[in-house]
């Protein structure tokens, strides 16, 4: 197994003695199958215990790990050192306030999330003994690729508008909101609408499309924001030309 | 232990230099201005239209000058890109679904660039 000397750039911050983040290099000898969260277990484990990170599952499913790898939102779970060059700077996910070294402050984006109530609301309450909600593969493949969402906020990381304009709902929660306005089994659309569907919402995207390029799920939440736009134009035609039409 | 966030501010006028998908992304925002500015020419020549033959003549010779063709190369250049750059976005934007597949995204992109072919073809046939 072939080993390489990679000289980890990492970005600190302590909150109890810092006034500013710094970066500590730590030299880490590493294996060419490595990913970039082995490195920074290595360091945890021989260099320095002190450095604080998100992690849990290491085979990006979990969404813990996002951080900016050369200056790219990239889970570091999935980012192969041998892709990288001898010299890899790691740093906290950016848009987000850094609590302790490569950890962020997430509330902003927990709060968002529940916002847009990323949950199944039923048309009609049904009694168990009515049985199951029944779906076609058509109806299934209409929201699928959305349900593969790990909330690993890659896509808040890599948006400038939602840098520029902390208010802005973000790829992640829209295109949740999304994936459970397609899903037929679905009533509860003219709720979310009144939070995506608002100046803050939906309106703040001007299609950079950062968030399709950075998603380690290949979910396109660009793709969903402008079917979003497009749904809530044809809603705003219908209530002002045509008052008269049931939505 | 109290907690002490720290912000990170983002540059307000420098941060599409630090990434080239930002910079692309800005490429095609810029264009808009040549689309304006464009559309602004072709109000200006409706109103010399209105003043009579000799200022529409006069317009029309300012287009054939170097700085007019200039312009109209510029504005062009700008034009296209703003176009093919919407045109290749659009599978994201307005998916079709057919049964239990999505129609390929190349299919609606080309089907774009035919509908832009075709309307070309009709201006340049008719406009001649």
């Amino acid at each position: 197994m072939s080993e390489r000397q990679i000289q980890l750039e990492v970005l600190r911050y302590n909150p109890e003695t810092d006034t500013e983040p710094r970066f500590q290099t730590y030299s880490v000898p590493c294996l060419n199958e490595w990913v970039v969260l082995d490195a920074l277990n290595y360091v945890k484990d021989n260099l320095d215990t002190t450095l604080s990170y998100r992690w849990s599952c290491h085979m990006a499913v979990c969404g813990s790990c996002g951080m900016m790898i050369n200056g790219e939102p990239k889970l570091a779970c999935k980012a192969f050192i041998h892709e990288y060059p001898d010299k890899i700077r790691v740093e906290p996910l950016a848009n987000f306030p850094i609590e302790r070294d490569l950890v962020t402050v997430v509330e902003d984006f927990i709060t968002k999330f529940a916002s847009i109530k990323p949950y199944l609301i039923p048309k009609e309450d049904k009694p168990i003994s009515a049985g199951e909600y029944k779906q076609s593969p058509a109806e299934l493949l209409k929201y699928k690729q959305y349900t593969l969402c790990i909330n690993c906020m890659l896509c808040y990381a890599a948006c400038p508008q939602y840098g520029l304009v902390p208010e802005f709902l973000g790829p992640a929660a829209i295109s949740m909101a999304h994936r459970y306005n397609q899903d037929s089994r679905d009533g509860g659309r003219d709720q979310r609408q009144e939070v995506i569907a608002s100046h803050e919402g939906v309106w703040e995207c001007s299609f950079v499309g950062a968030c399709s390029e950075v998603c380690p799920k290949h979910v396109d939440p660009a793709g969903a924001l402008q079917q979003v736009k497009v749904a809530s134009t044809i809603d705003w035609y219908k209530e002002h030309l045509m008052p008269w039409v049931k939505k | 232990m109290s907690r002490k966030p720290y912000i990170r501010e983002v540059p307000k006028t420098s941060w599409f230099f630090r990434q080239p998908r930002y910079m692309r992304y800005m490429a095609r925002e810029v264009t808009c201005i040549f689309i304006g500015a464009y559309a602004l020419l072709l109000v200006v020549a409706v109103k010399r239209l209105a003043q009579g033959p000799d200022a529409f003549q006069g317009f029309l010779d300012a287009l054939h000058s170097p700085l007019g063709v200039l312009f109209n190369l510029a504005v062009l250049v700008a034009a296209v890109y703003h176009s093919t750059s919407w045109f290749n976005v659009t599978p994201q934007a307005m998916p079709i679904q057919r049964g239990e597949e999505f129609v390929p995204g190349k299919m609606i992109v080309g089907a774009h660039y035919a509908a832009w072919a075709v309307v070309s073809l009709i201006v340049l046939i008719w406009g001649v």
